[in-house]
């Protein structure tokens, strides 16, 4: 019986925005033109990466309010380095590693020294964030031509992007499921002891998983930069928020141990597409925030209330 | 007389479970009534109906001769009782004037304080039981026996006609013993009722005017401590039938698997351990709750690893320093408390089955789940699982079937020893009995067995040997065909004269 509730707490997210697009389809078509669309879900993309890193952090009962400032710190490397005229075949990975080394600092801290993670991310949120703009003094990055849609059309650039975050999100969900290191991280976050008691290393395997969130916000930072002629220093602020709104929203419980990550994919559309579908509706745009905030809500209420059952 | 306290043949059931039948007690003023039975004989349950912390189901309740109906814990400190726990409830980072106030003070959230009357209200209570601590003085900072005085010093405050103490002893050395003991004559003499709960029997007879003995949640006997003696007591605590029906030992034992010499670990309390585990062998590791027997299981495991002593593995010395280690030396562990920690509730059966077997049935990275659910099958199918289907999460399960999904994660392993805490806690008659079927069985494959449990039938029907442990250290090594007289004797640490 509980076994039903928490299936559909997992395809809530899906649900609603099932709702929501066909009410759009219905009262505002407007909304389903190609281009706008397909900007929309590029400008996305990147934001699901790092959603779904966000998610296997929350589910190891851990959290990360870092990664913003580690997604700036890594396009701005990135940005960089393309600038110097490194193919971006070679500035993906290097991005990515310094992303692996953020996320590697991280993990030292909470695992290692065994300090809270919400006071470590917060504390390297803002170091990263700081030292980015004492370092840039807020200068953007001019990206070579060639840089932008990775040297393709818009379009064709815009769908490489969306391809390759659902490409990233199908691999990720794979291995949760395939892989023992996925296995333990729900282990190590429905219950610590036990899952010591079993053998598995919780520090290491907490370890791994803000690793793989940084490698993660490094991915995503190209996928960003790609899309606009400069590197803005001030990238990625805001997106902590968003991720951890998508996973939680998608069904992945703040209190770790319990989540899909495909539920992060309809969590973080739903929440794109309020302030595009107001427009389309004819309503205040203002609402956008206030609407959002509401989802969340309701999504931990309903958390709240399964456990309480 | 002017009954401080009595209750007539009270009665309070969890679920199925039967803690308390038709118990019957009283205490009179300037009284110690010691309180005395095994684990689980129902002495917290008592406890918790006078303090009002639980509604009895059945039965007479009357303080100060006047029968009450809904005890709630406001109305029995209103009342006049108070209780001492063994480990002080008090607030860690308050202070002693603090912690004294909150419970004499009225709970109103708009109360104003007034610091100095509470400072020396808390001098004044101090001084009165004769203990020298500051007011002023971080709970935090207090030693256990500190600590103590200043829940007695709460309870003298409150003006408590009724104290409950339970196993006050139990981290005191000796001077701080004898200092609690003038301190509990003096309430006595004072016209105080105290309860006295106490596993050592010698003090029980220094220090109390009567004695209860329960057993089974029932209330056996009270006498005076003048017309009794300890081996009457011990016989009263667990002469019972063993009713159950326990599957015989196949065979003898094999070689020695474990051995232990002079094995210590401060960090665990336990010091001194010689003990031989072999082959085919269910030693049963008895002991009162705190005698050391799970911190000797979690040295074992590698939990609290040693820090001195020896410990062989089929004749071989080995250092276990992290449950990683133990386990690939062929050690495995089921504790005690599998509703918090021997299954993950909210993943499914058959990954809670492979977690501590990766590297045996998943070459390599990945998981192979078709592996894994025809394993989790064949598990469930041979150790008679009830459950709908291996991707049911554990919480779905009863009790026994959690410890069976407990169970079955580490016989997996193929482990060379086994040990088991307190492996039919919580879990009905018959699931028991399969258990403990399943037990023998796997001795019989030549597993070494080692099986702390409180539940003195069971150590006495299932055990080849027993080990009896009492204050960090191995007390007596019994036959397993031991009396269950011997074996709180040597638990209580008396002095055996039947």
């Amino acid at each position: 019986m509980t076994g039903g509730k928490i299936k559909l707490r997992d395809w809530s997210a899906a649900v609603v925005l099932g709702v929501l697009l066909v009410l759009l389809a219905v009262f505002a078509p407007a909304f389903y033109q190609p281009q706008p669309l397909l900007s929309l879900l590029a400008r996305e993309a990147p934001a699901l990466v790092v959603a779904c890193g966000a998610a296997l952090v929350i589910i190891c009962r851990q959290i990360d309010i870092s990664v913003g400032s580690q997604f700036a710190v890594c396009s701005v490397a990135a940005g960089l380095l393309a600038a110097q005229g490194l193919p971006l075949l070679l500035v993906v990975p290097l991005s990515i590693a310094v992303g692996t080394l953020l996320g590697a600092i991280n993990g030292v801290l909470v695992a290692g020294l065994r300090l809270p993670s919400i006071v470590v991310t917060l504390a390297t949120m803002v170091t990263w964030r700081e030292g980015l703009r004492w370092l840039r003094q807020g200068q953007f990055v001019d990206l070579p031509d060639g840089t932008q849609w990775l040297g393709l059309s818009q379009t064709a650039g815009q769908w490489t992007l969306i391809v390759a975050a659902l490409l990233g999100l199908l691999g990720l969900v794979w291995a949760t499921q395939h892989l023992a290191l996925g296995r333990f991280i729900y282990a190590v976050g429905s219950d610590a002891e036990a899952a010591r008691l079993s053998g598995i290393r919780p520090q290491m395997i907490t370890f791994l998983v803000f690793v793989l969130m940084g490698a993660l916000a490094g991915l995503a930072a190209v996928m960003n930069l790609v899309q606009s002629p400069q590197v803005d220093p001030k990238a990625g602020t805001g997106l902590e928020l968003k991720a951890i709104a998508a996973a939680v929203v998608g069904g992945v419980e703040i209190t770790g141990g319990r989540g899909r990550l495909w539920g992060v994919l309809a969590g973080l559309l739903l929440l794109a597409c309020i302030g595009p579908a107001l427009t389309h509706l004819h309503l205040e745009a203002y609402w956008e925030k206030a609407i959002q905030g509401g989802i969340i809500l309701l999504a931990v209420v309903a958390d709240g209330w399964r456990h309480r059952k | 007389m002017a009954d401080l306290l009595r209750l007539i043949s009270v009665t309070k059931s969890f679920g199925a479970v039967r803690a308390l039948r038709n118990v019957s007690f009283d205490l009179q003023p300037g009284e110690v009534h010691a309180l005395l039975g095994e684990n689980g004989a129902g002495k917290s349950t008592l406890i918790k109906i006078i303090t009002g912390a639980h509604q009895p189901d059945g039965g007479i309740l009357e303080i100060h001769r006047t029968r009450v109906r809904h005890l709630t814990p406001a109305v029995a400190r209103k009342l006049g009782i108070a209780c001492i726990y063994q480990q002080p409830a008090l607030f860690p980072d308050l202070t002693v004037a603090e912690n004294i106030a909150l419970r004499l003070e009225a709970a109103s959230v708009w109360h104003r304080v007034r610091w100095a009357p509470r400072q020396a209200q808390a001098q004044a209570l101090l001084q009165r039981i004769g203990a020298a601590i500051s007011p002023a003085a971080e709970i935090r900072s207090l030693s256990m026996p500190e600590q103590q005085l200043v829940e007695i010093a709460c309870a003298v405050g409150a003006g408590a006609r009724v104290v409950i103490m339970d196993e006050p002893t139990a981290s005191l050395t000796q001077p701080e013993q004898r200092r609690l003991f003038t301190l509990v004559r003096t309430l006595r003499a004072r016209g105080v009722g105290i309860i006295y709960i106490s596993h050592r029997l010698e003090e029980i007879f220094a220090l109390a005017d009567r004695v209860t003995v329960l057993r089974d949640g029932e209330s056996l006997h009270t006498c005076a401590l003048a017309d009794t003696n300890e081996a009457a007591l011990i016989h009263l605590m667990v002469g019972r039938e063993v009713s159950q029906i326990y599957p015989a030992a196949a065979g003898p034992a094999g070689r020695p698997r474990l051995e232990l010499r002079e094995l210590a670990c401060a960090a665990a309390g336990v010091h001194g351990i010689n003990l031989t585990v072999h082959a085919g062998e269910i030693l049963g590791l008895a002991g009162l709750v705190g005698a050391g027997r799970t911190e000797l299981a979690r040295v074992l495991f590698g939990i609290t690893p040693a820090d001195s002593g020896e410990i062989r593995l089929d004749g071989e010395r080995i250092r276990i320093s992290s449950p990683q280690e133990a386990t690939a030396f062929g050690i495995a562990y089921v504790p005690e408390d599998r509703r918090r920690h021997g299954i993950i509730l909210e993943m499914p059966i058959a990954h809670n089955m492979t977690l501590a077997i990766h590297r045996q049935i998943f070459r390599g990275m990945w998981l192979r789940l078709g592996a894994e659910r025809r394993f989790a099958l064949d598990c469930i199918q041979t150790l008679g699982i009830k459950a709908a289907s291996p991707s049911a999460p554990g919480s779905s399960l009863s009790g026994g079937n959690q410890q069976k999904v407990s169970l079955a994660r580490w016989l997996a392993t193929r482990p060379k020893l086994l040990i088991l805490d307190e492996p039919t806690q919580g879990v009905d008659v018959g699931a028991k009995s399969e258990i403990h079927k399943l037990i023998r069985q796997l001795a019989g494959e030549g597993l070494a067995v080692l099986m702390i449990s409180s539940d003195l039938p069971e150590i006495l029907g299932m055990s080849d040997r027993i080990a009896v442990m009492r204050g960090g250290t191995l007390a007596a090594l019994l036959p397993g065909h031991a009396a269950a007289n011997t074996v709180m004797t040597a638990a209580l640490g008396a002095k055996e004269n039947t």
